[in-house]
């Protein structure tokens, strides 16, 4: 059962790499990334079950903070050009 | 008992699965990037949370059940967010419209109700 959930899950990840390559702006690509990283959270906590070890929940935990502000990061980075710096004008 | 938790589990999960696939294969036929979004969205919402209730469903009540019920908790409180963000950011950008999108805009204004 486990198996075929994790098999699930990487036709999922796969078809969001596709995506990430294919998307025409760079918001398709970020849409797929953040989809990407969602379901590594979802991966790490099914295959903890199939290896009969939740204790790994606690790094799907904090993948899925750390995938929260990577996102934030990222777009803040695509919004103002770069990430330190709260005097310049937004682009767009 | 035990056997009716591995039946709900199991249903849980694939069904959790499936809606994960649609989703990402929604990302990749749907026309543009507004469009997109709403396919991104199912997977985060109803894929993930179906798939974490069925390992709650193998857990049980303990520890491993609250760290998936705060994984839950967060995903549903970050994915949200993270998306307001990005269509915030793209809108600012000013993404393009696909034609299939603004049909449907342009049905809604009344403008052109009937010719298509």
């Amino acid at each position: 059962m486990f198996s075929a959930a994790m098999l699930g899950i990487l036709v999922t990840m796969f078809l969001a790499l596709i995506a990430a390559v294919r998307g025409p702006t760079v918001f398709d690509r970020i849409l797929a990334i953040n989809l990407f990283g969602t379901k590594t959270v979802l991966l790490i906590a099914v295959s903890g079950f199939l290896m009969g070890r939740p204790e790994w929940l606690d790094l799907a935990l904090v993948y899925a903070l750390v995938n929260f502000v990577a996102m934030i990061a990222v777009l803040k980075f695509v919004r103002f050009g770069n990430l330190a710096r709260d005097d310049v004008e937004p682009r767009g | 008992m035990t056997a009716l938790l591995d039946v709900l589990s199991w249903i849980a999960l694939m069904s959790g699965v499936a809606f994960c696939v649609l989703g990402a294969a929604g990302l990749l036929r749907m026309p543009d990037f507004w469009a997109r979004t709403h396919a991104a969205g199912l997977t985060d919402t109803l894929g993930a949370g179906l798939i974490l209730v069925g390992l709650m469903f193998q857990a049980g009540i303990g520890l491993v059940t609250i760290k998936l019920l705060m994984i839950l908790g967060f995903l549903y409180v970050a994915s949200p967010t993270a998306g307001h963000a990005l269509f915030r950011a793209a809108h600012a950008h000013g993404v393009a419209f696909s034609e299939a999108t603004l049909g449907i805009r342009k049905w809604e204004d009344g403008s052109d109700r009937g010719s298509d």
